[in-house]
């Protein structure tokens, strides 16, 4: 007993320093495995909060960026209202209520947006005060960016498209194929889709989208578009590079969807297991 | 709490501060970033309880991962330059080491170069094998290696000249 303690007080200096080594890569660990990742996390109130002021004070830089955005993306719904015949304003009362579509849009803002590493999380300055939880899609007006992964009071932590375990059906706006989105960690503007049956036909330029086949995106939201494809190893799957709508480096507001019937329709697949 | 403990806290936040809110942003050439909160370790007492150092790198590098949602491997590339700093120091400063007479501020520029050199080589070389922890990448872990250190390397030493301190 005297010689295990007289062990311990001699190499006192390795075995700690092998425990927090231990301890950084459970971290490191559960860093890299989808939804686990929750105690280390930039949601917090410090972290949040610090990134929150630091934005409060460059947003400003971006101000002219984000009107001539906002204009464009005002020029488009315009001009789907006139082409659906509505006038703007004869039509003022557009309340969520009557919306038959079970997807309900919230602005957030990005606080912290990371491209340059293989695994990249956004933060956003919404969290559950404002009824933002795992799992909600987050868009642009342009595209996709991600999915809401972890979520605090304030702030909510999202699993950029950038990321390797970032995984999210989309396929083909002229048919129904679909793969999964991947990223290799090369270009922050370019994003994989694999697992295209082969009897999918392909050109480059060719617009890819979600398909509303999970509870997060609606059918029709815009990823990017093919600038290349070759077929795998086996010879039956595609592997298309997909240059992204929106530009990943450079994205200031955002939407998170919610789906009302998610619930519903996760308890009717849990169903289909048991 | 005499002045040196001061000064090194305030190093401490000063550096963590500096880190996440400007440098952790610049993305030189889409995705280079200078790796600077290390100059603590680097600069911390020669004579320091070991103990306490481990503890405070540990805790240095967990901040820093707080703030990239990087999991654990800044604190793991922390705890490993702390525990492998006295032989850095030895085997750069070797006689002047042993007898604790090593002040960074007066030695010669060759011998505080490798020093840097070899602490922040085995930074990174940790940190982006556990960031990136897949060997199916291992030319990008090279890549990201060579091109930060060689990056972090330029920024310390120019922060390390300009704010050296005069009082020896």
């Amino acid at each position: 007993m005297q010689q295990i303690i007289n062990f311990l007080i001699k190499n006192k200096h390795s075995l700690l320093f092998i425990l927090l080594l231990f301890l950084s890569l459970i971290f490191t660990i559960q860093s890299h495995s989808y939804h686990r990742s929750k105690f280390v996390s930039s949601t917090n109130f410090i972290s949040g909060g610090m990134y929150g002021w630091q934005h409060a004070v460059s947003d400003y830089f971006s101000l002219k960026e984000e009107n001539k955005r906002l204009l464009q993306e005002n020029e488009l719904l315009h001009n789907q209202l006139s082409a659906l015949g509505i006038d703007s304003l004869s039509s003022k009362f557009i309340d969520t209520i009557s919306f038959d579509k079970p997807y309900t849009f919230t602005k957030a803002r990005i606080i912290k947006n990371d491209y340059s590493k293989l695994d990249n999380y956004i933060l956003i300055n919404k969290g559950e005060k404002d009824s933002i939880f795992a799992d909600m899609g987050v868009i642009t007006d342009k595209g996709i960016v991600g999915i809401i992964e972890n979520t605090s009071k304030n702030y909510s932590r999202v699993i950029s498209i950038l990321n390797s375990n970032s995984r999210i059906n989309a396929g083909l706006k002229k048919s129904n194929q679909y793969g999964s989105l991947i990223w290799d960690g090369k270009d922050p503007n370019i994003v994989q889709l694999e697992t295209v049956p082969r009897q999918a036909i392909l050109k480059e330029g060719d617009t890819i989208i979600t398909h509303g086949r999970s509870t997060i995106f609606p059918r029709g939201i815009g990823v990017g578009t093919i600038i290349n494809y070759t077929l795998d190893q086996n010879k039956s799957y595609y592997l298309i590079d997909v240059k992204l709508f929106n530009d990943m480096t450079d994205i200031g507001f955002v939407y998170t969807i919610k789906n009302r019937d998610a619930e519903e329709i996760k308890s009717l697949e849990k169903l289909k297991y048991e | 709490m005499n002045r040196d403990t001061a000064l090194h806290i305030g190093r401490f936040i000063i550096l963590i501060l500096v880190q996440v809110m400007i440098l952790n942003h610049i993305n030189f050439l889409g995705f280079l970033n200078p790796y600077i909160y290390i100059i603590f370790i680097l600069l911390a007492p020669i004579n320091i309880n070991k103990s306490l150092f481990l503890l405070v790198s540990f805790l240095l590098g967990l901040t820093i991962d707080m703030f990239g949602d990087s999991g654990g491997v800044h604190a793991a590339a922390c705890t490993v330059i702390a525990f492998f700093r006295p032989v850095a120091l030895s085997s750069v400063f070797g006689l002047s080491y042993e007898f604790q007479t090593v002040k960074l501020g007066n030695v010669s520029f060759g011998e505080r170069l490798a020093y840097v050199t070899l602490m922040v080589l085995t930074h990174h070389v940790v940190l982006f094998s556990l960031e990136i922890f897949n060997f199916s990448h291992i030319l990008l872990i090279a890549k990201k290696t060579l091109f930060s250190s060689l990056f972090s390397i330029v920024v310390i030493m120019l922060v390390l000249v300009v704010f050296r301190r005069n009082d020896s």
